[in-house]
């Protein structure tokens, strides 16, 4: 079992938003979580990733046996997490390059494995942005400062790739991507995480990205629990008939 | 040599932010080091400021600049319980005065840039920039004030001071002030106090980065550029390897 959460709570500036949550992944599967504005999709993400502010009340979620809530956010990411983030943050005066070899290198050494050299990880670096069509140019650069939504998105992808993570929580990586780009981050995401070892869930709200990345099962979340789960014919049907009528049926 | 003899109080403007049981152990401190940069040429001075624990530091510098003539300056300011440097700086017809300064403090430190540009004749330009990092209950402070003569036409000053706090009992002064008797200048100043983005903090952490080296991260963000231009590279090397160790031991 990859993923496993049982009954989780979560509040936000004393609000319940999570209500009770259980969700199983294994590994080699992608799920998708969709529902309405509000439902606790977000906070699904950062309680899993240990945002301070989101205070889990009760509940467990263990990563492959591993307490996932017993860990520091970076301690998470060494265990092989990886949240995308729906608004990726600006850091001015960083790049892209210096931040990502150390991070990858502040998670082996967690690891108790041996740091990337600069010239390893360059190679790696560039292997990872062609994936996703991204010059290393760019990589040069300040850490999403002067990016569009859709090379924050893509950017999202090649930190990814080179992280290399055991499982990726997508949360709207589809938002703010044209076509074209929608194509290309979702054979990014096939191309780095569709594997036996591996598990994804993403996070979203329209069905596109399912295009791209088919879920092997789909689950919608209303009012901070599952409330339906079932095959991609879900999302197809939620995209037909909206999340009031599919949750009523 | 009398004015020095008294120590001087917190009513002293100049020293209303500053650690007087520290001064008053070095008290009287030596006549400022006086330098001249004769007309059309350009002197440096890169003052790396990283005494021991213990000391007390006390750097008083009278510049006067020539005609045409340029001064640049720059200063790591991060050692000694005590840290204190002064520039008094007078700028003939047409010179410029460049001043890059990172003030470090933790611990009970005080770290202080206290500067005096005066624009004596026209068309001089003076530009200071000033970094400041404060952590524990350390206390950073800059005090610029920028003078214009009133024959001192097309003065260009400027001033850009920004100060992080890393704690909250740590403390950051900034008090620019402009005397300006010239119609025709452009004197621009700017100050900012702010913290680490907790935004980019959990994102740093998302990807793996602990605690510490995202702040070191985000610190040698905030100062990155100030050290860029010095010409002698082993200077700017010696320069980036203090502030970086300097950032780390924050952590």
């Amino acid at each position: 079992m990859m993923l496993e959460i049982e009954n989780l709570q979560a509040e936000v500036g004393g609000n319940l938003i999570l209500k009770g949550l259980n969700l199983t992944i294994n590994a080699g599967e992608i799920h998708a979580i969709m529902g309405p504005n509000g439902a606790g999709k977000s906070t699904l993400s950062y309680a899993l990733g240990g945002r301070p502010g989101y205070e889990v009340t009760g509940g467990s979620a263990t990563l492959l046996g591993k307490d996932l809530l017993a860990m520091e956010p970076h301690e998470r990411a060494a265990a092989g997490l990886f949240l995308g983030f729906q608004y990726p943050v600006e850091i001015p005066g960083i790049s892209n390059v210096q931040f990502l070899r150390e991070a990858l290198n502040s998670q082996r050494r967690a690891r108790g494995e041996e740091p990337l050299s600069a010239a390893d990880f360059l190679r790696l670096a560039r292997e990872k942005a062609g994936l996703l069509g991204m010059d290393m140019e760019m990589l040069k650069r300040s850490v999403n400062v002067g990016f569009s939504g859709g090379e924050k998105k893509r950017a999202e992808m090649v930190h990814m790739g080179i992280l290399d993570p055991t499982l990726a929580i997508l949360d709207e990586t589809d938002s703010g991507l044209d076509i074209d780009a929608l194509k290309t981050v979702g054979a990014g995401i096939n191309a780095i995480m569709r594997a036996p070892d591996k598990a994804v869930l993403l996070i979203t709200h329209y069905q596109r990205l399912l295009d791209y990345v088919e879920p092997d099962f789909v689950h919608i979340l209303a009012d901070g629990r599952i409330v339906r789960t079932g095959g991609p014919e879900l999302a197809v049907a939620l995209e037909r008939e909206g999340y009031a009528e599919v949750i009523a049926a | 040599m009398s004015r020095l003899a008294a120590l001087p109080t917190k009513r002293d403007e100049a020293w209303r932010y500053s650690d007087l049981d520290a001064v008053a152990r070095v008290w009287p401190v030596d006549e400022p080091e006086r330098i001249v940069v004769p007309a059309g040429e350009a002197r440096t001075l890169n003052l790396l400021q990283d005494a021991g624990a213990d000391d007390v530091v006390i750097r008083d510098y009278r510049i006067e600049i020539g005609a045409g003539g340029t001064f640049d300056v720059h200063l790591l300011n991060s050692g000694g319980v005590l840290g204190r440097v002064t520039f008094d700086v007078t700028l003939a017809r047409g010179a410029h005065f460049e001043l890059k300064a990172a003030l470090i403090g933790s611990d009970t430190q005080t770290m202080e840039l206290i500067t005096t540009v005066t624009h004596a004749e026209p068309e001089a330009t003076s530009q200071q920039t000033v970094r400041a990092i404060a952590a524990g209950r350390s206390t950073t402070s800059y005090l610029g004030q920028i003078r214009v003569a009133r024959d001192a036409q097309k003065t260009d000053a400027g001033q850009s001071f920004k100060a992080m706090l890393l704690d909250r009992t740590a403390t950051a002064n900034a008090k620019p002030e402009l005397e300006i008797f010239a119609d025709d200048v452009k004197c621009a100043h700017g100050a900012t106090v702010g913290e680490l983005d907790k935004a980019a903090l959990f994102y740093m952490a998302s990807r793996g980065l602990d605690p510490a080296a995202a702040q070191a991260l985000l610190l040698r963000a905030f100062i990155a550029g100030l050290f860029d231009d010095m010409a002698d590279e082993a200077e700017r090397a010696r320069f980036d390897a203090a502030a970086l160790a300097r950032l780390e031991a924050l952590g």
